[in-house]
């Protein structure tokens, strides 16, 4: 495959922006989180909730930080690399986007500071709206992110201008597209999902650890509670942005699906390895009727297959169909994880069942996983568009770039992801590892003023041995 | 309604060229200073402001994206490689914040990140002033310079200059800030800064008599533009009036002007320009639904309000940093 400025600049989204949506995942639902302990704390006055938020918000801070600096570069990315998308639809991308910075990351950004420096300066009531303010923020922008990713999904509401720009024309079309109300849910539900599993991993794992078993407790019945009721209703949402793809996209349905040809009753396929030169399954292991009734919710009805779509309009198979079917098994692992250990976690038995705590501790992962393989099922099931059905991903590309350009922009953020990431990662899982402050040894938060928030750094025998356990 | 969006854009420019000026000024201070203790207090300083602060440059992005899409178009890919570098270094600043605490033996990594990553931000941002002010090379609406078109003389000489401005008003923003130490080598660094500034301001304006800048020619057709230099001047004389006497209330404000009188004088002198002497504000705006929609809601609510808490942030944290603030 020879590197041309297109292939570089596809890679560089998609790497830049599965970095970045990593953080999200986890912030998204980290401020709803620290909201309500917050919340629980003014209420109820126990200081186990301050402690954990104390701890939590360190968490937060450095996945805050990481999101801001790496969602930078994608906003603009799509003038350096896909100058002419902003060109033609940027009278539509540009206020969506512009909406998300102007409403979301101003008050994020700004209400961030007085929640991570503002404990003693503000009242009470400020600093839990401070918290409340974040947390709306955050799910604000991600509102608006998935009005524009849904658009350009599903374009509606535009008038084509002899100059190739969409100019618009009704608003509320683009914003109330009917593909954003199921895909914005999906998304934040991912993210709190994601989040409500790292909440019951840490917590596991501190018990397991033996270090603050009742703040872990605390934060393993809270995760994993949440996760059993919001792991169906997502698996339901996931249903309908299904139902969605079927019906406005059948070709990244098709092949979704793993489905080659039309058929009527149509099967569904669990497993298989999709040969896109063969353009065939092999080794196929499918469900008769299922596929209609998962598709149309009928016996019979007849579903289209990848081959009635000329090859020029046909997305790639393979990534859909993996990533469509490791998001899935990530979903059900979380959902039967989640029953049963909100089950477990209604008497003291969950403390003993050493087995069930590993398994939820390594399940951390699952919900970026999950996030991360949704979206590639969702952007590279689009292709060949990247406006769907009306602008080309070949089309939408800066002109004048050169290879050597982009591949030193890539090598860049190869190299500065690279290092910050695994710093960004170390960190955090210093962070984890320290734990929240237990109980027996609850310690005023302001005996010690100039480090309230004494960290490792303090500690570098803790350092050494972190970095040593770390394969 | 353009109109609106243009002075909207103006505005945001200048204001996140104020603020994160400040903030990545102190970054490029940062390695001067006398110790551990100072350094702390400089992070301190700018910590709860500076997230604030960058994001002035999105929502500057966002409406040029959103008002001005043409002119997204062009730039960005025209300052590719430099817009890349400059994110870099804006991303490893970003995280210096959070990591330097978080690690002994790996410190100077993220303070060198800190540093590098400030003095790349400002030096590729005067470059992209330097670049503009002299004028791209744009046939047709699209820019045809190539990787290096941007990349003359006297943009990088910009790019120096801005680096010097914005390591005085850092400077400006930590003597203001603190007490002691701090505070002493604040006064101590003014004096050379403001000097390196003055002969920066004296050799541009050589230069671009010798290369003839098409600028200057809006100078003389303009004669009223000659208002905004002699408001900085005046600033520059107060600046050095306070620095005299030891006098830290004025400082932020007087540094502040300065840069005000430069941008007014840029921009008065481009009108009707977006991309000077190439693209005008009109032919660059998008079509009046956009611009309608993004008023109704971000232009008449969102943008006050953010004004609002911008200056709430400012009012939370202002006067002098406290002991026990020092960066965590
Ligand atoms: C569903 C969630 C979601 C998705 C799909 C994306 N983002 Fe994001 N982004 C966020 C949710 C988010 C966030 C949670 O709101 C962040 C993380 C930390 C923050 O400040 O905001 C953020 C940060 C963030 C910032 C930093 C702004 C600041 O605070 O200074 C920018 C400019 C973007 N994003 C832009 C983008 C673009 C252009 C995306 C896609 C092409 C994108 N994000 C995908
Ligand atoms: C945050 C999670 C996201 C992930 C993981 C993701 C993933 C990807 C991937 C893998 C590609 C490359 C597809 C290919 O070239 O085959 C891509 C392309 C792209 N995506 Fe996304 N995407 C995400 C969100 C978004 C959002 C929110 C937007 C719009 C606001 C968006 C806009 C684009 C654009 C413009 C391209 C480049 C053109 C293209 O190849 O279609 N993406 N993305
Ligand atoms: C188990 C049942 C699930 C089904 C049937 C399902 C279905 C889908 C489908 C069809 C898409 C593609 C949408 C498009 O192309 O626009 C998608 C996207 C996505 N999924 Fe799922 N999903 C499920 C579970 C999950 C889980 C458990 C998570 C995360 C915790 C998740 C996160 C995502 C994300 C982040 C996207 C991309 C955003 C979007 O396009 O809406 N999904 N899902």
């Amino acid at each position: 495959m020879e590197l041309t400025p297109l292939l570089l600049s596809r890679i560089q989204f998609a790497f830049t922006i599965s970095f970045h949506i990593i953080f999200p995942a986890f912030t998204i639902g980290l401020a709803a989180w620290l909201t309500f302990l917050e919340g629980c704390e003014i209420v109820t006055g126990d200081r186990v909730y301050r402690r954990l938020f104390d701890f939590w918000l360190k968490v937060f801070a450095v996945a805050f930080g990481l999101g801001v600096v790496s969602g930078i570069v994608m906003a603009f990315q799509f003038g350096t690399n896909w100058s002419e998308l902003s060109r033609r639809t940027g009278a539509i991308q540009g206020p969506l986007l512009g909406y998300e910075s102007f409403t979301a990351f101003a008050l994020e950004a700004s209400f961030f500071g007085v929640l991570m420096f503002g404990r003693d300066r503000v009242p009470r009531w400020v600093y839990f709206v401070s918290c409340l303010m974040v947390a709306a923020g955050t799910s604000l922008s991600s509102f608006w992110i998935m009005v524009n990713n849904s658009w350009m999904q599903a374009p509606t509401g535009f008038a084509l201008r002899p100059d190739g720009v969409f100019v618009p024309t009704d608003w509320s079309a683009i914003i109330f597209n009917q593909a954003v109300w199921t895909r914005f849910p999906h998304m934040m539900l991912a993210a709190y999902v994601t989040s409500a599993f790292c909440v019951a991993a840490t917590g596991a794992w501190h018990i397991l650890r033996g270090s603050a078993v009742h703040e872990g407790r605390t934060m393993l019945a809270m995760g994993l509670r949440l996760a059993a009721i919001l792991v169906p209703i997502q698996i339901g949402f996931g249903h309908l942005v299904g139902d969605f793809v079927h019906d406005a996209q059948p070709a990244k349905f098709a092949a979704i699906e793993g489905r080659w040809n039309d058929e009527q009753p149509a099967s569904e396929i669990l497993i298989a390895w999709p040969d896109e030169k063969a353009e065939a399954n092999r080794l196929e292991v499918a469900v008769p009727y299922l596929g209609s009734l998962i598709g149309s919710l009928s016996l019979t009805a007849k579903e289209v297959g990848i081959k009635s779509f000329p090859p020029g309009r046909r997305p790639p198979v393979a990534i859909p169909f993996f990533a469509f079917r490791i998001m899935v098994g990530c979903g059900l692992l979380m959902l039967g994880i989640a029953w049963l250990g909100s089950w477990l976690s209604l008497s003291d038995r969950i403390l003993r069942t050493r087995l069930f705590l590993w398994a939820t501790f390594l399940s951390f992962p699952l919900g970026f996983i999950a996030t991360l393989t949704g979206w590639f099922t969702a952007e590279v099931g689009r292709q060949p568009w990247v406006v769907f059905g009306q602008l080309r991903t070949t089309d939408a590309a800066t002109p004048f770039l050169t290879t050597p350009q982009v591949a030193t922009s890539l090598t860049i953020f190869a190299l500065v992801y690279t290092l910050i990431f695994s710093f960004g990662s170390l960190y955090v899982y210093q962070l984890l590892r320290a734990g929240p402050i237990a109980s027996a040894a609850a310690i005023p938060i302001r005996t010690n003023p100039k480090r309230p928030f004494a960290i490792p750094a303090d500690r570098p025998a803790v350092v050494a041995d972190a970095s040593s356990t770390r394969e | 309604m353009v109109e609106f969006w243009a002075t909207t854009l103006a505005f945001s420019i200048l204001l996140y060229v104020l603020l994160d000026g400040f903030d990545l000024g102190v970054g490029m201070l940062f390695p001067f200073a006398t110790g551990e203790t100072e350094r702390r207090r400089m992070l301190a300083a700018i910590s709860p402001v500076w997230d604030g602060n960058e994001t002035w440059l999105v929502v500057s992005a966002a409406t040029l994206f959103g008002a001005f899409p043409m002119v997204f178009a062009i730039l960005l890919p025209a300052f590719y490689l430099p817009m890349f570098l400059m994110l870099a270094g804006l991303i490893l600043r970003g995280v210096a914040f959070e990591f330097r605490d978080k690690t002994r033996r790996f410190r100077w990594l993220w303070d060198a990140g800190f540093v590098a990553g400030s003095y790349v931000a400002a030096f590729i941002q005067g470059v992209a002033v330097g670049a503009l002010v002299q004028g791209l090379p744009i046939q047709n609406g699209v820019y045809v310079g190539g990787p290096f078109g941007w990349a003359s003389p006297f943009a990088l000489l910009c790019g120096a200059g801005l680096c010097i401005g914005y390591a005085m008003i850092g400077a400006c923003w930590i003597t203001g800030k603190s007490e002691g130490r701090l505070r002493d080598f604040g006064f101590g660094v003014l004096p050379k800064l403001i000097a390196a500034l003055l002969l920066f301001l004296v050799v541009v304006f050589i230069d671009a008599l010798v290369i003839d800048l098409p600028v200057l020619h809006r100078w003389i057709e303009r004669p009223a533009l000659f208002l905004c230099p002699l408001v900085g001047l005046a600033a520059f004389g107060v600046l050095i009036r306070s620095v005299y006497r030891g006098d830290d209330r004025f400082l932020f404000l007087a540094g502040a002007m300065i840069f005000l009188a430069a941008f007014t004088t840029l921009a008065a002198s481009f009108l009707p320009y977006i991309l000077p002497f190439s693209l005008t504000i009109q032919e660059a705006a998008a079509p009046l639904s956009s611009l309608e929609f993004l008023f109704w809601g971000a232009g008449l609510f969102v943008l006050p309000l953010t004004l609002a808490y911008t200056i709430a942030v400012y009012f939370i944290f202002r006067g002098k940093i406290r002991p026990e603030d020092s960066y965590r």
